[in-house]
């Protein structure tokens, strides 16, 4: 029986009153190429061992050699203890219940994993974790706006290139709360402070290292931002931090809130999800963050004990004030990294930074000093790097897939449309170096095709 | 039984407003609010220099069982918020009236409190919503 508790006239009399014929105009705005398609050619009534055989077949077509494509989501190493620990039936089956405190196990690892993330972006508390980098970035715009009492401005500032993903998403999230959000336009692929004048702002929010992979000058941000009086928003990835200044230390102040997605940290790229977010902030914005946080207590017998704390932001205490609905939503995912962080410890961290950064450098030294591709932006790169091959990307990358099953990048035109020449390159510590020439190779050979 | 002192008005909100000697106005939680809220364990006060307008939110008050906005009862600038609450919030059970004072706002014009409740219009209001409940 399924779970439809509406009779047929339930609909339609529902339909008619308000001026509908079929339940499926109430989907007509969902374009028609995104619209499932059915399953075709799966025979009805096959065996087990027949249907097998055909998702075998067809997964099959999905299989894919070398990563190189990074943009947001990266192929890094997961050690095997991380997901067999955390697809142990304790961490993997239980939601967060609803009297948290029964869980002192999930407490805990919540309340390691705030630890690891306030130690890593230098911030002085982190949260239980967002769906992910997007609404992380949304989320941390509508906090700076409950921040800022200075002004009443609702605009804010996204300096050089943030990940255009996580801009359509907190566009999305924010836009009909009358904030504005107003890109800066970028000089050879950063931001650069110039004289324009916005007038009052509320925020301003810089990604470090950038969607291009370039390096901001994060103090000199900080500082502008300070002097303008706006909440300074960081997107980073955590994984960099191992090697990059943490934002609670950028310029004289640091940063106020900062955002990011923690895929790097033990979750597989799974064709792009899911993923989590994480938010850090001061402790004297902490009363604006959203979502669940876990502190350490100790309880009648004097022992140590998890319990959530400042509650009165959330939905169950400050209802319609409440700071958003956001609860431990991607636990399993904060387990894994938690677990990751855990194992490979900062040591390990900072090897996959140096060993990512190098491999990515060798490939652009290597393909550079062909001359037939330059790095479409000057300045320092981490671990990503756009490279101008001079004719279509989105043709070689396609050739790439199609014959030799790699992922080359990410053509850059899907999202800047004056970059169609550009390929956004990664290297992760997990290419070896039969991988990277095989990639120099390939990609020479496919951009003289082009 | 509450305390409801003559000398300030009321807002259906709860705050009470007193006309200090530089013509400010201090703005504070009522005796009735605070017994609502219970324990409060923390207060959000507003900047200095703030513009609010009357009925604007100005702050928030934090038990350990509800949080309510502030409404300023009088449109103006704020010109002093009590620091004194951030390390002892409690003085808003405890002194409503004076030392749990929260901000003083020096209004635009001081005629708007005319709109304002006083004592014996407020204990009314009050036990009418406790009918409500």
């Amino acid at each position: 029986m399924p779970f439809i508790p509406h009779t047929r006239e339930d609909v339609s009399q529902m339909l008619s009153s308000i001026g509908v014929s079929h339940v499926e105009e109430l989907f007509s705005e969902i374009p028609n190429s995104i619209e499932r398609a059915d399953l075709f050619a799966i025979p009805l009534g096959i065996s087990e061992m027949e249907m097998l055989r055909v998702l075998s077949n067809r997964a099959r077509k999905d299989e894919l050699g070398a990563c190189f494509m990074g943009a947001g989501c990266y192929d890094h190493h997961i050690p095997a203890a991380v997901w067999d620990l955390a697809s142990r039936g304790e961490f993997l089956t239980p939601y967060t219940p609803y009297q948290a405190e029964a869980s002192q196990g999930t407490l805990q690892l919540l309340y390691e994993f705030q630890t690891m993330m306030s130690s890593l972006t230098g911030m002085d508390v982190a949260n239980a974790s967002v769906y992910d980098g997007g609404s992380g970035l949304a989320e941390a715009i509508l906090m700076a706006i409950r921040c800022n009492r200075n002004t009443k401005s609702k605009r804010v500032i996204v300096c050089g290139a943030v990940n255009p993903f996580y801009l359509k998403a907190a566009r999305t999230l924010v836009g009909s709360q009358g904030i504005e959000l107003v890109q800066c336009s970028h000089v050879d692929g950063r931001h650069s402070i110039g004289s324009e004048d916005f007038g009052e702002i509320a925020g301003v929010v810089v990604q470090q290292p950038n969607f291009f992979g370039l390096l901001e000058n994060v103090d000199e941000i900080s500082d502008w931002a300070a002097s303008k009086k706006a909440v300074l928003i960081a997107v980073v990835n955590p994984m960099t931090l191992a090697i990059l200044k943490p934002p609670g230390e950028w310029g004289e102040q640091g940063a106020d809130i900062c955002c990011g997605d923690g895929q790097p940290l033990g979750v597989p790229m799974a064709s792009g999800g899911p993923s989590f977010g994480f938010l850090c902030t001061r402790l004297k914005y902490v009363r604006q963050m959203p979502g669940r946080i876990v502190g350490k207590t100790t309880d009648m017998s004097g022992s140590p004990g998890y319990t959530l704390t400042l509650q009165a932001r959330e939905q169950h205490i400050r209802r319609a004030k409440a700071t958003s609905n956001i609860c431990t939503n991607q636990g399993l995912l904060v387990t894994a990294a938690t677990i990751y962080l855990s194992i490979v410890g900062l040591t390990g961290l900072q090897n996959v930074a140096s060993c990512s950064h190098a491999n990515t450098r060798y490939l652009v030294d290597k393909l550079c000093s062909a001359g037939a591709v330059e790095p479409t932006f000057g300045g320092s790169f981490f671990h990503e790097c756009a490279l101008n091959l001079r004719c279509d990307a989105q043709r070689v990358f396609d050739k790439m897939a199609m014959k030799h099953k790699v992922l080359a990048g990410f053509p850059l035109g899907q999202a800047f449309k004056d970059l169609e020449s550009s390929l956004l390159i990664c290297a992760t510590e997990k290419r070896n170096q039969e991988e990277l020439d095989f990639f120099c190779e390939t990609l020479l050979e496919a951009i003289g095709e082009t | 039984m509450t305390s409801t002192p003559s000398d300030v008005k009321y807002t259906k909100t709860h705050e009470w407003a007193r006309v200090d000697q530089h013509q400010n106005v201090v703005v504070g939680i009522s005796d009735y609010a605070q017994d609502a809220l219970g324990d409060v364990v923390f207060v959000e006060l507003p900047e200095t220099g703030m513009e609010v307008t009357a009925t604007e939110e100005a702050g928030v008050v934090e038990s350990v069982k509800a949080a309510s906005d502030i409404y300023a009862p009088i449109g103006g600038v704020i010109v002093d918020a009590n620091k004194q609450l951030e390390s002892l919030p409690e003085l808003l059970n405890t002194d409503p009236y004076q030392d749990g004072w929260i901000f003083v706002i020096q209004p635009q014009d001081l005629s708007e409190l005319d709109e304002l409740l006083d004592a014996e219009t407020y204990v009314e209001f009050c036990e009418a919503q406790g009918d409500n409940h």
